[in-house]
């Protein structure tokens, strides 16, 4: 902890650059409060999740059934699709930040616009699948039909699911309600993300990056990570229940 | 009594040409500030302003309690009266009052810096702050909401027909200044300390509001979201909450306290680093056991954690997790009292004077103590089962909020009022409203704890006329609490221009903030300090004034 004291001796000798905030005694201090906060402020994230994952544990484990008819009832084609989708971002995400840290307005200019890409084909994946619950009758509280589990179809070339409950069947309006609770948020997080993306692509082309001041992208750059990492969580617990079966 | 007050040369003392309120003029100067001690003061007059509408609901409820009967207002405004009261008072006073004021003020100043790490978030956090209190403020004028400051389910999300969606909204906006308010204190404290401030020469107040920040990260964002699951619940019916879905209304509870306890000492840690500074000035020695003092802080801020349930005893949570519980909710008594010992023997032989900020502190700690103790009856399972959802959990959290934070608020505001302003506030005065809202508290709450033992139950507006003659004495006790609380507002602008010039160092206090001009310089220091003293070191301070005499001689 005594770095802010090392960093100022470093600092006297230093020029300042011009885009030192006049309250930070020298250019280490400033980029090493700005990554800790934001790294505080993935922690608020992780806790704002935490209290639907918290949910998810708990009725899971009530309402087993109900959670492995409702979660096979998700296309796991999207879902993979959508993982490596994500993945994929994270890894041009990656190479912005490297881009930018070694300046090479190109490079982040490109990187940029693959995420703000790839963010959109998860987003357009995603709706495809909203979509397909809405048509499903499978949207708690709008628009929610339990007998499909009461009375599964066949689907052509595959076994039909085992029949639920009555009772059982009406809990899978719970894992529908935590999986739009949770996805819904999830992708919130990717729109602002991806305005966020925009913003800093317009001030990549006006050469804003081109002097080093970086902080914004790296920081980005982690929240651009813990959304996907969030994903990470996401798919298994909402797609991949009991798939062995 | 004697006084320290005249200590420094008053008639030499100049309001200094160049500091933080003239810097810059005009409206515009004021709202797109990044200056902390400029939002500390926006904090401050949008905090003081919902303490009176909070206060107001207050006298409304104390008024219709007077007689046996609802007859001044119906049930249901009743209702919403008080869910508005709690509602304002909770989120919108007690959260961010010392914080978002004093500790925003001083944070950076006592750790050597010249701004807390984020300017701009911090301004943003002011103006979440109003615009969770303008929706909460048009969700009372649009019919109020009735479900108490917790928003219980499934009242909140099934059973009734008033602003819930609104409010919910306004807490979950104004939870993000709180989030803002302490990021921005956890950064600044780890990174933007002055050279040689190291950890254990940090003023308590620091290493209190740490503690407090902890909890806000931590604890916020899970009202958040529980907030937000209440929302979905009641416009489109999700079910997380709903029981003939298959939801548990429990789990609204659990999430709720697990920010909810918590946010309690969100409220009260910031107070009692108040305190900390206020006793060790006024007795002129350093607190007693610095460390302990210092731990037992951030030991308040990892066991209110654990103690959630036990807001949920009687609500059929199982036994074995109320008796871990319970055991839990015990442990938080043991540094709390630490910190009331430390005290204690902190005034032991030293130099005590009666100023008014120590005439608030001893309100502080007897009153507080009172709560705290009387807190340890409803932590046990079993007196909690007869006492609880009764008028002595209203006695017992109003001794620790109004009888301690408030007090540890006018405490602190009194304190650095001559830092703030330049200006002293009126001593004799000041010492009579002290007094007046201590003897004023008392009459109000402490004849709330009886009604409680004798069993009458809290939120309603009519009870058994056998209770009347304590809740008339309850009654009269909040009229003279009111005049206490409004006696300071107005003193304290009369001296805005009236107050005598303070100087840098009114209370001969060894704080980095008393080192400085009052009101300070924008950029606090004209050179960042290299720190080498302690904290609450009174002889370093006695030879830096010998210096200046030699100097200056």
């Amino acid at each position: 902890m005594d770095s802010p004291t090392a960093a100022l001796h470093e600092g006297t000798h230093a020029e300042h650059p011009s885009y030192q905030r006049h309250h930070f005694v020298t250019m280490a201090q400033q980029k090493e409060s700005a990554s800790f906060g934001m790294w505080l402020f993935l922690l608020t994230e992780i806790m704002f999740f935490g209290g639907m994952f918290t949910a998810y544990l708990i009725y899971r484990n009530w309402y087993y059934a109900a959670f492995v008819a409702g979660s096979h009832t998700l296309s796991i084609v999207l879902g993979t699709t959508n993982t490596a989708v994500l993945i994929t971002s994270s890894f041009t995400m990656a190479m912005g930040v490297w881009c930018a840290e070694t300046r090479r307005r190109g490079g982040l200019i490109v990187s940029i616009l693959l995420t703000l890409a790839l963010g959109l084909v998860f987003l357009g994946i995603k709706s495809v699948e909203y979509h397909e619950k809405w048509v499903q009758h499978h949207v708690p509280g709008l628009r929610f039909d339990a007998m499909t589990f009461v009375h599964p179809h066949a689907e052509p070339g595959q076994a039909a699911e085992p029949p639920l409950s009555l009772d059982m069947a009406e809990h899978t309006e719970v894992y529908f309600s935590l999986y739009f609770a949770m996805t819904g948020m999830h992708a919130l997080h990717m729109i602002i993300g991806m305005g966020l993306l925009i913003f800093m692509l317009i001030k990549a082309i006006r050469g804003a990056y081109d002097n080093g001041n970086i902080a914004f992208i790296e920081n980005f750059g982690l929240y651009w990570h813990f959304v996907d990492i969030v994903w990470i969580f996401l798919f298994p617990l909402l797609y991949l229940i009991s798939r062995h079966q | 009594m004697s006084t320290i007050l005249s200590l420094p040369d008053q008639t030499t003392a100049r309001i200094p040409k160049r500091n933080y309120l003239n810097n810059e003029n005009g409206l515009l100067s004021w709202l797109l500030t990044g200056d902390h001690k400029r939002i500390a003061i926006l904090y401050l007059i949008s905090i003081t302003f919902f303490f009176f509408i909070g206060g107001a609901l207050a006298g409304l409820i104390r008024l219709e309690l007077l007689t046996p009967q609802s007859d001044l207002m119906a049930a249901d405004t009743y209702n919403k009266v008080f869910s508005m009261h709690g509602i304002i008072m909770v989120f919108l006073f007690l959260v961010p009052s010392v914080p978002a004021t004093i500790g925003n003020f001083l944070i950076p100043i006592m750790v050597g810096a010249r701004d807390l790490a984020f300017p701009k978030i911090n301004l943003l956090s002011w103006y979440l702050y109003v615009i969770g209190g303008c929706l909460t403020l048009w969700a009372m004028i649009t019919g109020g909401v009735d479900t108490g400051w917790t928003f219980t389910t499934p009242l909140s999300t099934h059973y009734l027909n008033t602003n819930v969606v609104t409010a919910g909204m306004a807490i979950f906006i104004a939870g993000f200044a709180s989030i803002f308010t302490g990021l921005n204190f956890i950064v600044t404290i780890h990174r933007m300390r002055a050279p040689g401030m190291t950890w254990f020469k940090l003023p308590l107040f620091v290493w209190s509001h740490y503690a407090a920040s902890i909890l806000m990260v931590l604890g916020t964002p899970v009202l958040a979201i529980a907030l937000v699951l209440v929302v979905l619940e009641r416009t489109i019916g999700i079910g997380v909450f709903d029981p003939t879905k298959g939801g548990d209304p429990l789990l609204f509870q659990h999430l709720f306290w697990f920010y909810s306890h918590p946010a309690v000492y969100i409220m009260i840690l910031p107070g009692m680093g108040v305190i900390s500074e206020v006793i060790s000035t006024f007795s002129r020695k350093r607190v007693f056991g610095y460390s302990a003092v210092a731990f037992s802080s951030v030991a308040i801020a990892v066991f209110g954690f654990f103690v959630w349930e036990h807001h949920m005893f009687i609500m059929g949570v199982s036994n074995y997790s109320t008796l871990i519980f319970s055991l839990l909710t015990m442990l938080v008594a043991v540094p709390s009292s630490i910190k009331i010992f430390n005290w204690a023997f902190t005034l032991y032989k030293g130099s005590i004077t009666f100023e008014t900020p120590m005439l608030y502190a001893f309100g502080f700690m007897g009153l507080f103590t009172i709560g705290g103790l009387t807190g340890v009856f409803l932590g046990a399972s079993g007196t909690d089962i007869h006492l609880t959802e009764t008028y002595f959990i209203v006695a017992h959290f109003h001794f620790v909020m109004v009888g301690g934070m408030l007090m540890a608020f006018l405490s602190g505001i009194h304190f650095w009022w001559p830092k703030m302003t330049g200006r002293m506030y009126p001593e004799k005065l000041s010492q009579l409203a002290a007094v007046v809202t201590f003897i004023g508290f008392n009459f109000t709450f402490f004849p709330q704890f009886l009604l409680g033992m004798l069993g009458m139950p809290r939120r309603y507006a009519a009870y058994p006329p056998e209770f009347q003659v304590l809740n008339v004495f309850s009654s009269a006790g909040a009229s003279i609490l009111g005049v206490g609380y409004l006696l300071p507002i107005l003193y304290l602008l009369w001296s805005l221009k009236y107050g005598k010039i303070a100087g840098n160092n009114p209370w001969q206090a060894t704080g980095l903030e008393w080192q400085i001009q009052s009101p300070p310089l924008t950029e606090n220091f004209v050179e960042i300090p290299i720190v080498t003293q302690d904290a609450y070191d009174y002889e370093w301070l006695e030879r830096q004034k010998e210096r200046e005499v030699t100097q200056v001689g």
